[in-house]
Protein backbone atom coordinates (compact mmCIF):
# COMPACT_ATOMS: atom_id res chain seq x y z
CA UNK A 1 0.00 0.00 0.00
CA UNK A 2 2.82 2.44 0.90
CA UNK A 3 4.43 1.66 -2.10
CA UNK A 4 1.49 2.37 -4.29
CA UNK A 5 1.27 5.62 -2.58
CA UNK A 6 4.85 6.50 -2.65
CA UNK A 7 4.66 5.44 -6.71
CA UNK A 8 1.57 7.87 -7.17
CA UNK A 9 3.00 10.94 -5.42
CA UNK A 10 6.22 10.34 -7.95
CA UNK A 11 4.10 10.11 -10.47
CA UNK A 12 1.98 12.86 -9.39
CA UNK A 13 4.40 15.33 -9.14
CA UNK A 14 6.65 14.53 -12.16
CA UNK A 15 3.27 15.43 -14.28
CA UNK A 16 3.34 18.88 -12.71
CA UNK A 17 7.06 18.97 -12.38
CA UNK A 18 7.32 19.20 -16.27
CA UNK A 19 5.17 20.58 -18.72
CA UNK A 20 2.90 17.70 -19.46
CA UNK A 21 -0.13 18.07 -16.75
CA UNK A 22 -0.35 21.57 -17.75
CA UNK A 23 -0.78 21.28 -21.31
CA UNK A 24 -3.03 18.64 -20.92
CA UNK A 25 -5.33 20.87 -18.72
CA UNK A 26 -5.13 23.87 -21.00
CA UNK A 27 -5.67 22.24 -24.45
CA UNK A 28 -8.93 20.76 -22.24
CA UNK A 29 -9.90 23.92 -21.38
CA UNK A 30 -9.58 25.26 -24.29
CA UNK A 31 -11.60 22.78 -26.16
CA UNK A 32 -13.78 22.24 -24.14
CA UNK A 33 -14.69 25.79 -23.34
CA UNK A 34 -15.69 25.93 -26.94
CA UNK A 35 -17.74 23.15 -27.22
CA UNK A 36 -19.46 24.72 -24.13
CA UNK A 37 -19.67 27.91 -25.59
CA UNK A 38 -21.18 26.94 -28.84
CA UNK A 39 -23.72 24.89 -27.70
CA UNK A 40 -24.66 27.31 -25.23
CA UNK A 41 -24.56 30.24 -27.84
CA UNK A 42 -27.07 28.10 -30.21
CA UNK A 43 -29.14 26.88 -27.41
CA UNK A 44 -29.27 30.97 -26.63
CA UNK A 45 -30.44 32.02 -29.99
CA UNK A 46 -33.17 29.30 -30.07
CA UNK A 47 -34.28 30.12 -26.85
CA UNK A 48 -34.49 33.75 -28.15
CA UNK A 49 -36.80 32.26 -31.08
CA UNK A 50 -38.76 30.84 -28.10
CA UNK A 51 -39.88 34.14 -26.78
CA UNK A 52 -41.04 35.24 -30.64
CA UNK A 53 -42.69 32.69 -30.83
CA UNK A 54 -40.88 29.87 -32.62
CA UNK A 55 -39.42 26.62 -31.21
CA UNK A 56 -41.58 25.04 -28.47
CA UNK A 57 -39.48 22.43 -25.59
CA UNK A 58 -36.45 24.18 -24.65
CA UNK A 59 -34.17 21.98 -22.49
CA UNK A 60 -31.29 22.79 -20.91
CA UNK A 61 -30.56 19.32 -20.30
CA UNK A 62 -31.11 18.00 -23.50
CA UNK A 63 -29.83 20.58 -25.49
CA UNK A 64 -26.63 21.93 -23.61
CA UNK A 65 -25.39 19.64 -20.90
CA UNK A 66 -26.17 16.28 -22.48
CA UNK A 67 -24.00 16.88 -25.93
CA UNK A 68 -20.99 18.58 -23.55
CA UNK A 69 -20.74 15.14 -22.05
CA UNK A 70 -19.91 13.36 -25.11
CA UNK A 71 -17.94 16.47 -26.19
CA UNK A 72 -16.13 15.75 -23.02
CA UNK A 73 -15.63 12.35 -24.09
CA UNK A 74 -13.96 12.73 -27.08
CA UNK A 75 -11.37 15.71 -26.03
CA UNK A 76 -10.23 12.81 -23.47
CA UNK A 77 -10.13 10.28 -26.12
CA UNK A 78 -7.66 12.75 -27.84
CA UNK A 79 -6.25 13.71 -24.65
CA UNK A 80 -5.45 10.64 -22.33
CA UNK A 81 -3.14 8.60 -25.03
CA UNK A 82 -0.94 11.43 -24.44
CA UNK A 83 -0.74 10.62 -20.84
CA UNK A 84 -0.89 7.23 -20.71
CA UNK A 85 1.58 6.10 -23.31
CA UNK A 86 4.35 7.26 -21.23
CA UNK A 87 3.75 5.68 -18.16
CA UNK A 88 5.49 2.64 -18.69
CA UNK A 89 7.90 3.46 -21.90
CA UNK A 90 9.50 6.18 -19.68
CA UNK A 91 10.36 3.81 -16.66
CA UNK A 92 11.70 1.33 -19.04
CA UNK A 93 13.88 3.86 -21.41
CA UNK A 94 15.26 5.61 -18.43
CA UNK A 95 15.96 2.27 -16.30
CA UNK A 96 14.27 3.42 -13.80
CA UNK A 97 11.76 -0.18 -13.79
CA UNK A 98 15.14 -1.63 -12.22
CA UNK A 99 14.48 0.30 -9.10
CA UNK A 100 10.94 0.05 -8.93
CA UNK A 101 11.35 -3.48 -9.70
CA UNK A 102 13.96 -4.56 -6.91
CA UNK A 103 12.27 -2.43 -4.26
CA UNK A 104 10.24 -4.10 -1.76
CA UNK A 105 6.71 -3.21 -3.22
CA UNK A 106 4.24 -5.37 -5.19
CA UNK A 107 4.18 -5.36 -8.73
CA UNK A 108 0.20 -4.23 -8.32
CA UNK A 109 1.85 -1.10 -6.19
CA UNK A 110 3.62 0.05 -9.48
CA UNK A 111 1.00 -0.69 -12.01
CA UNK A 112 -1.81 1.12 -9.17
CA UNK A 113 0.47 4.14 -8.19
CA UNK A 114 0.81 4.98 -12.25
CA UNK A 115 -2.97 4.41 -12.33
CA UNK A 116 -4.40 6.37 -9.94
CA UNK A 117 -1.65 9.24 -10.54
CA UNK A 118 -2.86 9.40 -14.23
CA UNK A 119 -6.77 9.26 -12.74
CA UNK A 120 -6.29 11.93 -10.35
CA UNK A 121 -5.02 13.89 -13.18
CA UNK A 122 -8.44 13.44 -15.06
CA UNK A 123 -10.14 14.18 -12.23
CA UNK A 124 -8.58 17.61 -12.61
CA UNK A 125 -9.81 17.45 -15.99
CA UNK A 126 -13.01 17.31 -14.95
CA UNK A 127 -13.59 19.33 -12.26
CA UNK A 128 -12.58 22.10 -15.08
CA UNK A 129 -15.50 20.59 -16.76
CA UNK A 130 -17.60 21.16 -13.79
CA UNK A 131 -17.15 24.78 -13.99
CA UNK A 132 -19.16 25.01 -17.03
CA UNK A 133 -21.94 23.31 -15.54
CA UNK A 134 -21.90 25.55 -12.60
CA UNK A 135 -22.01 28.55 -14.99
CA UNK A 136 -25.77 26.76 -16.66
CA UNK A 137 -26.54 26.27 -12.58
CA UNK A 138 -25.98 30.36 -11.87
CA UNK A 139 -28.17 31.24 -14.76
CA UNK A 140 -30.71 28.63 -15.36
CA UNK A 141 -31.97 25.84 -13.83
CA UNK A 142 -30.02 22.64 -15.07
CA UNK A 143 -30.91 19.06 -13.53
CA UNK A 144 -28.06 18.41 -11.00
CA UNK A 145 -28.77 14.90 -10.49
CA UNK A 146 -28.24 14.25 -14.00
CA UNK A 147 -25.17 16.46 -14.60
CA UNK A 148 -23.49 14.68 -11.42
CA UNK A 149 -24.43 11.29 -13.04
CA UNK A 150 -23.18 12.18 -16.09
CA UNK A 151 -19.23 13.33 -14.54
CA UNK A 152 -19.41 9.74 -12.33
CA UNK A 153 -19.97 8.15 -16.39
CA UNK A 154 -17.15 9.98 -17.72
CA UNK A 155 -14.68 9.78 -14.53
CA UNK A 156 -15.46 5.75 -15.18
CA UNK A 157 -15.11 6.31 -19.23
CA UNK A 158 -11.76 7.90 -18.26
CA UNK A 159 -10.64 4.98 -15.73
CA UNK A 160 -11.50 2.85 -18.40
CA UNK A 161 -9.61 4.62 -20.78
CA UNK A 162 -6.42 5.23 -18.57
CA UNK A 163 -6.49 1.56 -18.01
CA UNK A 164 -5.90 0.06 -21.28
CA UNK A 165 -3.80 2.94 -22.24
CA UNK A 166 -1.58 1.31 -19.33
CA UNK A 167 -1.67 -1.55 -20.64
CA UNK A 168 -1.11 -0.76 -24.03
CA UNK A 169 1.97 1.16 -22.63
CA UNK A 170 3.13 -2.05 -21.17
CA UNK A 171 3.69 -3.41 -24.63
CA UNK A 172 6.34 -1.33 -25.82
CA UNK A 173 9.18 1.02 -25.17
CA UNK A 174 8.03 3.23 -28.49
CA UNK A 175 5.94 6.40 -27.00
CA UNK A 176 4.48 6.92 -30.22
CA UNK A 177 3.88 3.60 -31.08
CA UNK A 178 2.22 3.64 -27.97
CA UNK A 179 -0.03 6.66 -28.27
CA UNK A 180 -1.14 5.51 -31.91
CA UNK A 181 -2.45 2.12 -30.87
CA UNK A 182 -3.95 3.73 -27.82
CA UNK A 183 -5.47 6.35 -29.53
CA UNK A 184 -7.24 3.99 -32.39
CA UNK A 185 -8.33 2.07 -29.92
CA UNK A 186 -9.91 4.39 -28.21
CA UNK A 187 -12.06 5.26 -31.25
CA UNK A 188 -12.65 2.08 -31.95
CA UNK A 189 -14.37 1.49 -28.59
CA UNK A 190 -15.97 4.86 -29.62
CA UNK A 191 -17.87 4.16 -32.60
CA UNK A 192 -18.55 0.63 -32.13
CA UNK A 193 -21.66 0.71 -31.59
CA UNK A 194 -22.56 1.96 -35.12
CA UNK A 195 -22.69 -2.26 -36.17
CA UNK A 196 -25.90 -1.86 -34.32
CA UNK A 197 -27.31 -0.08 -37.71
CA UNK A 198 -26.64 -2.51 -40.01
CA UNK A 199 -26.35 -5.98 -38.28
CA UNK A 200 -27.78 -7.51 -35.34
CA UNK A 201 -26.28 -11.15 -35.03
CA UNK A 202 -24.45 -12.04 -32.01
CA UNK A 203 -20.95 -10.75 -32.68
CA UNK A 204 -22.42 -7.27 -33.40
CA UNK A 205 -23.69 -7.38 -30.50
CA UNK A 206 -20.99 -8.13 -28.60
CA UNK A 207 -19.03 -5.28 -30.43
CA UNK A 208 -21.87 -2.75 -29.80
CA UNK A 209 -22.17 -3.78 -25.76
CA UNK A 210 -18.06 -2.75 -26.28
CA UNK A 211 -19.23 0.67 -27.37
CA UNK A 212 -18.28 3.32 -24.42
CA UNK A 213 -20.85 5.83 -25.53
CA UNK A 214 -23.85 3.49 -25.18
CA UNK A 215 -22.70 2.65 -21.75
CA UNK A 216 -22.60 6.80 -21.43
CA UNK A 217 -25.72 7.51 -22.66
CA UNK A 218 -27.61 6.19 -19.02
CA UNK A 219 -25.45 8.24 -16.99
CA UNK A 220 -26.21 11.69 -19.18
CA UNK A 221 -30.09 10.82 -18.37
CA UNK A 222 -29.55 11.21 -14.99
CA UNK A 223 -29.90 7.53 -14.75
CA UNK A 224 -26.63 5.54 -12.58
CA UNK A 225 -27.56 1.62 -14.17
CA UNK A 226 -25.49 -1.08 -12.85
CA UNK A 227 -25.16 -2.71 -15.93
CA UNK A 228 -23.19 0.50 -16.84
CA UNK A 229 -20.95 0.61 -14.26
CA UNK A 230 -19.91 -2.56 -14.27
CA UNK A 231 -18.82 -2.85 -17.62
CA UNK A 232 -16.76 0.65 -16.93
CA UNK A 233 -15.11 -1.20 -13.70
CA UNK A 234 -14.66 -4.69 -15.26
CA UNK A 235 -12.93 -2.88 -18.30
CA UNK A 236 -10.35 -1.11 -15.66
CA UNK A 237 -10.00 -3.96 -13.69
CA UNK A 238 -9.19 -6.35 -16.73
CA UNK A 239 -6.95 -3.75 -18.05
CA UNK A 240 -4.75 -2.82 -14.68
CA UNK A 241 -4.64 -7.14 -14.18
CA UNK A 242 -3.84 -7.78 -17.89
CA UNK A 243 -0.67 -4.85 -17.45
CA UNK A 244 0.08 -6.71 -14.63
CA UNK A 245 0.54 -10.09 -16.12
CA UNK A 246 2.35 -8.40 -18.92
CA UNK A 247 5.45 -8.03 -17.01
CA UNK A 248 5.26 -10.94 -14.87
CA UNK A 249 5.72 -12.55 -18.59
CA UNK A 250 7.87 -9.88 -19.75
CA UNK A 251 10.48 -11.17 -17.01
CA UNK B 1 24.46 -13.77 3.50
CA UNK B 2 24.11 -14.69 -0.12
CA UNK B 3 24.03 -18.15 -1.21
CA UNK B 4 23.34 -18.50 -5.40
CA UNK B 5 22.58 -22.08 -6.53
CA UNK B 6 22.88 -23.53 -9.65
CA UNK B 7 21.54 -20.24 -10.80
CA UNK B 8 20.57 -19.92 -14.75
CA UNK B 9 18.96 -17.64 -17.15
CA UNK B 10 17.71 -18.59 -20.81
CA UNK B 11 16.66 -16.86 -23.33
CA UNK B 12 15.05 -18.99 -25.91
CA UNK B 13 18.09 -21.45 -27.12
CA UNK B 14 20.53 -18.50 -25.71
CA UNK B 15 21.86 -19.79 -22.09
CA UNK B 16 22.70 -15.87 -20.64
CA UNK B 17 23.62 -17.90 -17.10
CA UNK B 18 24.20 -21.23 -17.03
CA UNK B 19 24.32 -22.76 -13.61
CA UNK B 20 26.57 -20.34 -11.53
CA UNK B 21 26.73 -20.93 -7.56
CA UNK B 22 28.69 -18.53 -5.08
CA UNK B 23 28.26 -17.77 -1.83
CA UNK B 24 29.61 -14.39 -0.43
CA UNK B 25 29.90 -14.36 3.28
CA UNK B 26 28.76 -10.61 6.01
CA UNK B 27 31.44 -8.13 5.57
CA UNK B 28 32.85 -9.69 2.62
CA UNK B 29 33.51 -7.58 -0.71
CA UNK B 30 33.20 -9.86 -4.12
CA UNK B 31 34.15 -9.01 -7.58
CA UNK B 32 32.46 -9.95 -10.59
CA UNK B 33 34.96 -10.10 -13.22
CA UNK B 34 33.84 -10.50 -16.65
CA UNK B 35 34.25 -9.38 -20.54
CA UNK B 36 31.53 -7.41 -21.94
CA UNK B 37 28.31 -9.68 -22.39
CA UNK B 38 29.93 -12.34 -19.97
CA UNK B 39 26.35 -12.15 -18.30
CA UNK B 40 27.27 -10.34 -15.16
CA UNK B 41 24.50 -8.12 -15.54
CA UNK B 42 22.15 -10.61 -15.67
CA UNK B 43 24.01 -12.57 -12.89
CA UNK B 44 22.98 -9.39 -10.64
CA UNK B 45 19.61 -8.60 -12.25
CA UNK B 46 18.65 -12.64 -11.10
CA UNK B 47 19.90 -11.99 -7.49
CA UNK B 48 17.74 -8.30 -6.96
CA UNK B 49 15.17 -10.02 -8.37
CA UNK B 50 14.90 -7.93 -11.23
CA UNK B 51 14.87 -11.27 -13.30
CA UNK B 52 13.41 -14.50 -12.40
CA UNK B 53 15.84 -16.89 -12.86
CA UNK B 54 15.15 -20.00 -15.52
CA UNK B 55 16.48 -22.60 -13.09
CA UNK B 56 18.03 -22.38 -9.33
CA UNK B 57 18.07 -20.08 -6.57
CA UNK B 58 18.98 -17.04 -4.71
CA UNK B 59 18.86 -16.89 -1.19
CA UNK B 60 19.61 -13.34 1.02
CA UNK B 61 20.20 -13.77 4.54
CA UNK B 62 18.45 -17.23 4.39
CA UNK B 63 15.05 -16.07 2.41
CA UNK B 64 14.87 -16.89 -0.99
CA UNK B 65 14.58 -13.72 -3.16
CA UNK B 66 11.89 -15.78 -5.31
CA UNK B 67 9.29 -16.50 -3.29
CA UNK B 68 10.34 -14.44 -0.47
CA UNK B 69 10.52 -11.09 -2.43
CA UNK B 70 9.73 -8.01 -0.35
CA UNK B 71 11.68 -9.40 2.81
CA UNK B 72 14.90 -9.92 0.59
CA UNK B 73 14.90 -6.92 -1.55
CA UNK B 74 14.43 -5.25 1.61
CA UNK B 75 17.45 -6.43 2.53
CA UNK B 76 19.49 -5.22 -1.06
CA UNK B 77 20.86 -2.09 -2.07
CA UNK B 78 21.18 -1.96 -6.17
CA UNK B 79 22.82 0.27 -8.47
CA UNK B 80 22.22 -1.12 -12.01
CA UNK B 81 24.31 -0.64 -14.66
CA UNK B 82 22.74 2.87 -15.49
CA UNK B 83 21.65 4.76 -12.86
CA UNK B 84 17.89 4.35 -12.09
CA UNK B 85 16.92 8.25 -11.92
CA UNK B 86 14.26 10.11 -12.75
CA UNK B 87 16.30 13.45 -14.57
CA UNK B 88 13.17 15.74 -13.94
CA UNK B 89 13.31 15.68 -10.25
CA UNK B 90 16.20 17.10 -7.66
CA UNK B 91 18.30 14.91 -5.71
CA UNK B 92 16.90 15.53 -2.65
CA UNK B 93 13.24 14.50 -4.12
CA UNK B 94 14.42 11.41 -5.45
CA UNK B 95 16.05 10.52 -3.04
CA UNK B 96 12.65 10.56 -0.99
CA UNK B 97 11.39 9.02 -3.30
CA UNK B 98 13.72 5.74 -2.59
CA UNK B 99 13.04 6.06 0.68
CA UNK B 100 9.26 5.55 0.51
CA UNK B 101 9.81 2.75 -1.76
CA UNK B 102 12.04 1.10 0.80
CA UNK B 103 9.13 2.03 3.29
CA UNK B 104 11.88 3.98 5.77
CA UNK B 105 9.29 6.10 8.38
CA UNK B 106 9.34 9.75 7.76
CA UNK B 107 11.78 10.75 10.30
CA UNK B 108 13.98 8.05 9.48
CA UNK B 109 14.01 9.16 5.69
CA UNK B 110 14.93 12.29 6.30
CA UNK B 111 18.10 11.03 8.33
CA UNK B 112 18.67 8.48 5.72
CA UNK B 113 18.88 10.87 2.97
CA UNK B 114 21.03 13.23 4.88
CA UNK B 115 23.40 10.22 5.32
CA UNK B 116 23.56 8.88 2.04
CA UNK B 117 24.25 12.36 0.45
CA UNK B 118 27.14 12.75 2.99
CA UNK B 119 28.83 9.39 2.31
CA UNK B 120 28.51 10.55 -1.46
CA UNK B 121 29.66 13.89 -1.17
CA UNK B 122 26.16 15.09 -2.71
CA UNK B 123 25.38 17.33 -0.28
CA UNK B 124 26.02 20.44 -2.27
CA UNK B 125 23.97 19.60 -5.36
CA UNK B 126 20.97 18.33 -2.92
CA UNK B 127 19.16 20.87 -4.68
CA UNK B 128 19.61 20.19 -8.33
CA UNK B 129 17.33 18.75 -11.28
CA UNK B 130 19.26 15.28 -11.99
CA UNK B 131 18.91 15.82 -15.49
CA UNK B 132 21.33 18.85 -15.11
CA UNK B 133 24.01 16.52 -13.41
CA UNK B 134 26.58 15.55 -14.85
CA UNK B 135 27.60 11.67 -15.14
CA UNK B 136 29.90 11.46 -11.84
CA UNK B 137 27.70 12.60 -10.12
CA UNK B 138 24.40 11.11 -11.32
CA UNK B 139 26.93 7.52 -10.69
CA UNK B 140 26.84 8.84 -7.01
CA UNK B 141 23.22 9.69 -7.06
CA UNK B 142 22.93 6.09 -8.01
CA UNK B 143 25.31 4.57 -5.39
CA UNK B 144 23.60 6.82 -2.25
CA UNK B 145 19.66 5.09 -3.33
CA UNK B 146 21.53 1.85 -3.02
CA UNK B 147 22.99 2.60 -0.11
CA UNK B 148 19.83 4.63 1.54
CA UNK B 149 18.22 1.62 3.67
CA UNK B 150 21.26 0.51 4.74
CA UNK B 151 20.66 -2.97 3.46
CA UNK B 152 23.24 -5.71 4.59
CA UNK B 153 23.45 -6.42 1.08
CA UNK B 154 24.98 -4.21 -1.71
CA UNK B 155 24.54 -5.38 -5.74
CA UNK B 156 26.65 -2.63 -7.34
CA UNK B 157 26.96 -3.31 -11.64
CA UNK B 158 29.79 -1.48 -12.59
CA UNK B 159 30.00 1.39 -10.04
CA UNK B 160 33.22 2.69 -11.51
CA UNK B 161 31.83 2.77 -15.56
CA UNK B 162 32.34 6.38 -16.71
CA UNK B 163 33.82 8.17 -14.08
CA UNK B 164 36.93 10.52 -14.53
CA UNK B 165 40.21 8.84 -12.67
CA UNK B 166 39.95 10.99 -9.38
CA UNK B 167 36.10 10.00 -8.96
CA UNK B 168 37.22 6.16 -9.56
CA UNK B 169 39.42 6.39 -6.39
CA UNK B 170 36.64 8.42 -4.27
CA UNK B 171 34.26 4.96 -5.07
CA UNK B 172 36.34 2.70 -4.11
CA UNK B 173 37.31 4.50 -1.34
CA UNK B 174 33.70 4.70 -0.65
CA UNK B 175 33.83 0.80 -1.61
CA UNK B 176 36.42 -0.07 1.11
CA UNK B 177 34.32 1.89 3.39
CA UNK B 178 31.51 0.23 3.33
CA UNK B 179 32.95 -3.03 3.25
CA UNK B 180 32.94 -4.76 6.82
CA UNK B 181 29.33 -3.39 7.32
CA UNK B 182 27.65 -4.37 4.17
CA UNK B 183 28.69 -7.30 1.89
CA UNK B 184 29.33 -5.91 -1.82
CA UNK B 185 28.98 -7.72 -4.69
CA UNK B 186 30.34 -5.38 -7.09
CA UNK B 187 30.98 -5.88 -11.26
CA UNK B 188 33.72 -4.34 -13.14
CA UNK B 189 35.78 -5.60 -15.95
CA UNK B 190 39.12 -3.79 -14.79
CA UNK B 191 41.27 -6.18 -13.17
CA UNK B 192 43.02 -3.73 -11.01
CA UNK B 193 39.94 -2.80 -9.13
CA UNK B 194 39.54 -6.34 -8.51
CA UNK B 195 42.84 -6.62 -6.80
CA UNK B 196 42.51 -3.35 -4.62
CA UNK B 197 38.87 -3.58 -3.76
CA UNK B 198 37.66 -7.42 -3.03
CA UNK B 199 38.85 -10.39 -1.03
CA UNK B 200 37.55 -12.37 -3.60
CA UNK B 201 36.54 -12.94 -7.09
CA UNK B 202 34.12 -14.37 -9.03
CA UNK B 203 35.14 -15.05 -13.04
CA UNK B 204 32.58 -15.52 -15.45
CA UNK B 205 32.60 -16.03 -19.01
CA UNK B 206 29.90 -16.76 -21.36
CA UNK B 207 27.46 -17.05 -18.70
CA UNK B 208 29.66 -19.58 -17.47
CA UNK B 209 31.21 -19.55 -14.26
CA UNK B 210 34.84 -20.01 -14.43
CA UNK B 211 37.28 -19.65 -11.49
CA UNK B 212 36.39 -18.43 -7.76
CA UNK B 213 39.10 -17.26 -5.79
CA UNK B 214 41.25 -14.61 -3.90
CA UNK B 215 42.53 -11.79 -6.53
CA UNK B 216 46.12 -12.87 -5.28
CA UNK B 217 45.81 -16.73 -5.52
CA UNK B 218 44.38 -16.29 -9.25
CA UNK B 219 47.35 -13.93 -10.19
CA UNK B 220 50.13 -16.11 -8.64
CA UNK B 221 47.72 -19.41 -10.70
CA UNK B 222 48.31 -17.72 -13.49
CA UNK B 223 51.39 -15.77 -13.52
CA UNK B 224 53.84 -18.40 -13.28
CA UNK B 225 56.26 -15.81 -15.10
CA UNK B 226 57.23 -12.34 -15.35
CA UNK B 227 56.52 -10.38 -18.40
CA UNK B 228 58.86 -7.33 -18.50
CA UNK B 229 58.40 -4.37 -21.45
CA UNK B 230 62.10 -3.01 -21.80
CA UNK B 231 62.91 -0.21 -24.12
CA UNK B 232 66.73 0.27 -24.75
CA UNK B 233 68.65 2.64 -27.08
CA UNK B 234 70.87 -0.13 -28.62
CA UNK B 235 71.47 -2.23 -31.85
CA UNK B 236 68.29 -4.52 -31.84
CA UNK B 237 70.76 -7.67 -33.50
CA UNK B 238 72.77 -7.22 -30.64
CA UNK B 239 70.53 -6.54 -28.21
CA UNK B 240 67.66 -9.60 -28.59
CA UNK B 241 70.79 -12.54 -28.47
CA UNK B 242 72.29 -11.06 -25.75
CA UNK B 243 69.29 -11.07 -24.07
CA UNK B 244 68.06 -14.42 -24.97
CA UNK B 245 71.37 -15.58 -23.81
CA UNK B 246 70.92 -14.75 -20.02
CA UNK B 247 70.01 -17.00 -17.14
CA UNK B 248 66.31 -16.70 -16.16
CA UNK B 249 65.19 -15.17 -19.71
CA UNK B 250 62.29 -17.81 -21.00
CA UNK B 251 61.97 -15.90 -24.33
CA UNK B 252 62.62 -12.69 -25.92
CA UNK B 253 60.55 -10.76 -28.94
CA UNK B 254 61.42 -7.60 -30.79
CA UNK B 255 58.51 -5.41 -30.92
CA UNK B 256 59.84 -2.36 -33.37
CA UNK B 257 62.60 0.20 -33.10
CA UNK B 258 61.88 4.14 -33.08
CA UNK B 259 64.78 6.50 -33.82
CA UNK B 260 67.32 4.04 -32.47
CA UNK B 261 65.14 2.70 -29.21
CA UNK B 262 63.70 -0.40 -29.53
CA UNK B 263 61.21 -2.17 -27.47
CA UNK B 264 61.01 -5.87 -26.70
CA UNK B 265 59.01 -8.12 -24.41
CA UNK B 266 61.14 -10.30 -22.26
CA UNK B 267 59.66 -13.37 -20.56
CA UNK B 268 61.56 -13.91 -17.41
CA UNK B 269 61.14 -16.93 -14.71
CA UNK B 270 61.54 -14.62 -11.55
CA UNK B 271 61.76 -10.59 -11.07
CA UNK B 272 65.38 -10.64 -10.02
CA UNK B 273 66.13 -11.34 -13.41
CA UNK B 274 65.21 -7.34 -13.77
CA UNK B 275 68.35 -6.31 -11.71
CA UNK B 276 70.87 -8.63 -14.15
CA UNK B 277 68.67 -7.19 -17.45
CA UNK B 278 69.64 -3.85 -16.12
CA UNK B 279 73.20 -3.97 -15.55
CA UNK B 280 73.70 -6.32 -18.48
CA UNK B 281 72.22 -3.34 -20.81
CA UNK B 282 74.62 -0.71 -18.95
CA UNK B 283 77.48 -2.66 -19.09
CA UNK B 284 77.19 -2.77 -22.68
CA UNK B 285 76.69 0.52 -23.29
CA UNK B 286 73.39 0.67 -24.22
CA UNK B 287 70.84 3.23 -22.87
CA UNK B 288 68.32 1.37 -20.80
CA UNK B 289 65.38 4.10 -21.06
CA UNK B 290 62.51 1.86 -19.62
CA UNK B 291 61.94 -1.49 -17.78
CA UNK B 292 58.30 -2.26 -16.31
CA UNK B 293 56.42 -5.13 -15.79
CA UNK B 294 53.47 -5.31 -17.79
CA UNK B 295 49.91 -6.37 -16.08
CA UNK B 296 47.90 -9.34 -17.12
CA UNK B 297 45.66 -7.98 -18.87
CA UNK B 298 41.58 -9.27 -17.86
CA UNK B 299 42.23 -10.52 -21.59
CA UNK B 300 45.10 -12.77 -21.07
CA UNK B 301 43.33 -14.14 -17.57
CA UNK B 302 40.56 -15.19 -19.88
CA UNK B 303 42.55 -16.63 -22.39
CA UNK B 304 44.33 -18.55 -19.60
CA UNK B 305 41.00 -19.78 -17.76
CA UNK B 306 39.17 -20.74 -20.44
CA UNK B 307 41.93 -22.22 -22.29
CA UNK B 308 42.99 -24.59 -19.25
CA UNK B 309 39.03 -25.90 -19.41
CA UNK B 310 40.09 -27.16 -22.65
CA UNK B 311 43.77 -27.38 -23.33
CA UNK B 312 47.27 -26.95 -22.15
CA UNK B 313 47.88 -23.12 -20.96
CA UNK B 314 48.34 -21.30 -24.79
CA UNK B 315 52.16 -20.15 -24.82
CA UNK B 316 52.55 -16.44 -25.74
CA UNK B 317 53.71 -15.91 -29.48
CA UNK B 318 57.21 -17.63 -29.53
CA UNK B 319 59.63 -17.08 -32.18
CA UNK B 320 60.09 -19.91 -34.59
CA UNK B 321 63.05 -22.63 -33.30
CA UNK B 322 62.31 -22.00 -29.40
CA UNK B 323 60.32 -24.03 -27.14
CA UNK B 324 59.00 -22.08 -23.81
CA UNK B 325 61.18 -23.80 -21.45
CA UNK B 326 64.25 -22.01 -22.31
CA UNK B 327 66.24 -19.95 -24.71
CA UNK B 328 68.51 -21.07 -27.32
CA UNK B 329 72.23 -21.84 -26.46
Amino acid sequence: MSGMFAVMRKEWKTYFITPAAYVVMALFALVSAFFFYSMLAVFVVQSLGGEFGGGGNLNVNAQVLQPLTFDIGITLLFLLPMITMRLYAEEMRGGTMELLKTSPIRRMDIILGKFFAAFGLLLVLLFIAALYVAVVAHYGQPDLRSAAASFLGLALLGGAFLSIGLLISSFTKNQIVAGVITFVLFLLLWVSDWVTAYGNGAIAHVISYLSVTAHLQNFTQGIIDLKDVVFYLSLIVAGLFLTARRMELAE
Amino acid sequence: MLEVCHLSKDYGPFHAVKDISFTANPGEVVGFLGPNGAGKTTTMRLITGYLPPSAGEVKVDGLTVRTNALEAKRRIGYLPELPPIYPELTVNEYLHFVGRLRRLPARQRQQAVERACQRTALSDVRHRVLGHLSKGYRQRVGIAQAILHDPPLLILDEPTAGLDPRQILETRQLIRELAGNHTIILSTHILSEVATTCQRVVIINKGELVAVDTPDNLTHRLKRTETLLLQVRGPEALVTPTLERMDGVLQVAFQQAQQGVGAWQVEAREPAVREAIARRMVENGWGLQEMRPLELSLEEIFLSLTANQEQPPAPLALPPGQNDTGAIA
